[in-house]
């Protein structure tokens, strides 16, 4: 255990590496290292938590101070390493999955120009979100925080040759650091009245705040709103979708399973702040269900594959928000592992797909592909079907179920059925994909194969999306609690909850229903029609997400772009230019006066010599 | 005697006649006359002052005044045969070659 | 002494006014030594006959002269003096005398202020000459040096040039 310092710092030697070296170390060299260095993070990881689970500290947490960074009368900042339940958990996700998602690109990158550079921007971005998840002390987080942003802008705008690409780079980055401006005036105002950021102390200090008040209302506030924009929600949730512009396995790891994340473990984290703030606990809720709906209503017109990926992503992070926002934190954090592990294999699989169609990537030029690509298939569908929650068979389902049964326990019932909506609008937007690229007639053929750095971790991903829900699991199927012991000592027990047989029968019910929907439209071949069809105003509106992007260029965008034409020339300068000018007009007039002729001269003095009487005679 | 006011004002007339031939006339001969009147004139205003308050000075700054206008009457007309030797005329009006050209 | 004054103050403003608006400088000229003459006889009215003599010898009768003389080498003919009369054109006089009625205004008025109304006392030439070469003695050096700096200018700006 005391090796934790080594798991944020080998993906971080690893990018420095190739960073500097890495076009000399040619790209067998880079893939290598690339991969090594976070496969050697997640075998650490590994054995970190079989000692934990072995024997787990006493405390419930394991703290590595490293040095003191930063010490002022007002504030001391410790660089240090917090390992307790809930951050190993992430630890373990990042790593695992981040070290498949690293061989995967060993392949779908292969070949490309840039390719060490890849790697070594990948690598920074696994280091710095570790470190976000294993810091001690919020201002550490904020660095990790803001390293992950920045590496998802270098990951997302990697094909810079392009402007779209840059563009929507630009725009991910420029959203999320509107957020963390938030973030940063929370952290200011935590620091002032608490004196610290360590995360230990700031917990244990706002527990005992006034729960209601003001100071914790507003702090909570305003990191939630950092999270918010760091998770795509609404509604800072534009940049998503434009930032499937990057390459898919960086879509798979930041977008999917890591970054996106990071939102929903701040609060985890922060949980008893979060408690003492009921006003911002019910805004959370509903902005989790807002963007559950709008993003799932988003994913059933689309048509980039990569595109109804990214708002599945919004909406499914939607649904940890909303069990955030009634104090389910196990819940949540089931759902995160369950989410990371089938949108990652869902972004990999359509990865392969794409790879062999030559990055064709709109789902109505694909058709059928079901008997050419059987292994892409079988996993893509496997990672459907979780997303969809299918009964029983996938991990999906345990943890929406786990979900599902804590909306129910809230005061409204508002909430629960904006999560059986949102269940069933996922099944249909799910599925409609699932048939829709691999049922029907073969329009584009796919060329090439797979190897087995392509299939590994698909088979993995494909394994635990089978198997990983039992982790946990209702009542009625054995009463599994592993996960929430294993997280009980960061998020305390939750209230017992007494469920009626109905909410898990319903459960199951809106999945299946939502796959005959698909299976009946795609038989009548309504979803084909989608792409013919000329757009209804309503059909336009639901997919770009209710217009947030539109109303956010009209109302931020254009103003701004028209003052800074207004500025390009400089009109503050122009008042120094209207001075020069001014006097230099006044110096033409004057000039006139220098006639050179005598008796005029001597007629101006006598009219001043007669001015000056004047003033002395009446003054 | 003469009582100090009447001088004064006649002093006053003269120096005002003197002004007037200075802004009206443009031959340069009548320029330095001009000037020549107003001098004499600034000398009466003296000589009233000196009659007035019974002080040698006043006489003492016509003398004085006098050989100013001597002086200034001789560099005067050396200049202004210079100035017709290049201008080919009397007329002070064509002399502008100090004017700020354009 | 008040009748010669009278007389003596309207023929020397009258003699000037002359002068100014002639179009022959010769006859200005001469009508300004008139005035001159006239000007002694005030200054001997008011009692200062050193004045009185200095103003006939030295201002009349060298300092005039000199100007006659300059005026005479200039040779001016008859078509100068037809010049001349274009040049006082009545136009020309109108803005001047605005001003000069402005001046006489305001120093008529400053005059009239007036102060005390004491006897006039006359200064013999003895007085003059005691301050003059006593106290005044460095007024005396400095006129004569500005003399010398006059002729000294005079000859050289009056040199022909190679």
């Amino acid at each position: 255990m005391t090796l934790l310092w080594a798991i944020p710092a080998l993906p971080l030697v690893g990018a420095i590496v190739l960073g500097l070296a890495g076009p000399a170390l040619g790209s067998r060299m880079s893939a290598i290292i690339g991969t090594a260095s976070v496969g050697l993070a997640a075998i650490i990881a590994g054995c970190i938590g079989i000692g934990w689970l072995q024997h787990p500290p006493p405390s419930g947490a394991f703290v590595q101070t490293l040095w003191t960074w930063v010490s002022l009368p007002g504030l001391t900042v410790r660089f240090g390493l917090y390992l307790d339940p809930l951050s190993l958990l992430m630890v373990l996700v990042i790593t695992i999955i981040g070290g498949l998602i690293h061989l995967f690109s060993t392949h779908y990158m292969a070949g490309e120009a840039g390719y060490s550079r890849y790697f070594a921007y990948l690598n920074l971005f696994v280091a710095a979100m570790l470190l976000l998840v294993l810091a001690d002390d919020l201002l550490i987080l904020f660095v990790g925080w803001e390293g992950v942003g920045v590496c998802s802008y270098l990951l997302v705008g990697f094909w810079f040759a392009d402007p779209a690409n840059g563009a929507a780079a630009q725009k991910s980055f420029i959203v999320t650091r509107i957020a963390d401006i938030a973030m940063l005036a929370g952290l200011l105002l935590l620091s002032t009245r608490i004196g610290t950021l360590n995360i230990h102390d700031l917990t244990t200090t706002s527990a005992h705040w006034p729960r209601g008040a003001l100071l914790p209302e507003a702090a909570a506030a305003l990191l939630l709103l950092g999270g918010l924009g760091k998770s795509a929600q609404v509604p800072l949730h534009t940049w998503l979708p434009d930032a499937m512009a990057g390459p898919t396995p960086v879509s798979a790891l930041i977008h999917a399973a890591t970054m996106v994340t990071a939102g929903v473990y701040l609060v985890v984290r922060l949980h008893p702040l979060f408690m003492q703030a009921p006003w911002v606990m019910h805004g959370i809720a509903i902005g989790g269900a807002l963007t559950l709906l709008i993003a799932a209503g988003a994913g059933l017109f689309q048509t980039d594959i990569k595109r109804v990926l990214a708002y599945s992503t919004m909406s499914q992070i939607g649904y940890m928000f909303i069990a955030l926002g009634v104090g389910a934190w196990s819940a949540a954090m089931f759902h995160f592992l369950t989410h990371a592990v089938f949108k990652a294999l869902l972004f990999l699989s359509a990865g392969a797909v794409t790879m062999r169609l030559h990055h064709e990537q709109n789902i109505f030029a694909m058709g059928g592909l079901r008997r050419p690509l059987p292994l892409a298939f079988i996993c893509f569908l496997i990672g459907a079907a979780s997303l969809a929650a299918l009964p029983i068979v996938t991990a999906g389902f345990f943890s929406k179920e786990m979900i599902l049964g804590a909306l129910w326990a809230a005061p409204s019932p508002a909430l629960w059925i904006a999560g059986i909506t949102g269940a069933l609008l996922t099944a249909i937007y799910s599925f409609r994909l699932v048939f829709t690229v691999f049922f029907g007639r073969i329009i584009t053929a796919p060329s090439g194969t797979y190897g087995i750095r392509i299939l590994l971790p698909l088979f993995i991903l494909a394994l635990a999306a089978v198997c990983i829900g039992w982790l946990e699991t209702p009542g009625f199927l054995g009463g599994n609690h592993l996960l929430s012991a294993f997280l009980r000592p960061t998020n305390g027990t939750g209230a017992a909850q007494i469920i009626s047989p109905l909410i898990p029968l319903t459960g199951c019910m809106v999945p299946l229903l939502g796959v005959s929907i698909a299976w009946t439209l795609h038989r009548k071949g309504f979803w084909r029609m989608q792409a013919h069809r000329a757009q209804t105003p309503l059909a336009g509106f639901l997919k770009s997400a209710c217009g947030f992007d539109a109303a956010y260029r009209a109302l931020l965008v254009w103003p701004f772009l028209q003052l800074v034409a207004a500025l390009r020339y400089d009109p503050v300068d122009q008042v120094s230019v209207w001075a020069e000018q001014a006097a230099t007009a006044l110096h033409r007039r004057l000039r006139a006066t220098q006639t050179g002729h005598l008796r005029r001269y001597a007629a101006w003095m006598m009219a001043g010599a007669v001015a000056t009487i004047a003033m002395v005679l009446f003054a | 005697m003469i009582a100090w006011p009447a001088p004064a004002g006649l002093a006053l007339a003269l120096f005002l006649l003197g002004l007037l031939g200075l802004l009206t006339r443009t031959n340069l001969i009548f320029v330095l006359m001009s000037i020549e009147i107003m001098l004499n004139a600034a000398g009466l205003l003296f000589i009233t002052a000196g009659m007035r308050w019974g002080d040698p000075d006043g006489q003492i700054m016509l003398i004085l005044v006098l050989n100013l206008a001597g002086a200034e009457l001789a560099l005067g007309l050396v200049l202004l045969l210079r100035l017709r030797s290049r201008l080919t005329t009397l007329d002070g009006d064509s002399a502008t070659l100090s004017r700020d050209a354009p | 002494m008040t009748p010669i004054f009278v007389i003596s103050a309207a023929l020397a403003v009258l003699t000037t006014a002359l002068a100014i608006t002639r179009a022959n400088p010769v006859h200005a000229l001469l009508y300004f030594v008139v005035s001159l003459l006239c000007m002694a006889v005030i200054f001997y009215t008011l009692g200062a006959p050193f004045a009185a003599a200095l103003e006939v010898i030295v201002y009349a009768g060298a300092i005039m002269v000199l100007f006659l003389f300059v005026v005479m080498m200039l040779a001016l003919d008859q078509a100068a003096i037809l010049r001349e009369r274009d040049w006082i054109a009545r136009p020309s006089w109108v803005l001047p005398l605005l001003l000069v009625g402005l001046l006489a205004a305001e120093l008529g008025r400053l005059m009239l202020r007036g102060g005390t109304q004491t006897a006039p006392i006359s200064v013999t030439p003895q007085a003059v000459g005691v301050k003059l070469f006593t106290t005044d003695l460095a007024a005396v050096e400095l006129s004569s040096m500005l003399l010398l700096a006059g002729l000294i200018a005079a000859f050289h700006l009056g040199r022909r040039d190679p």
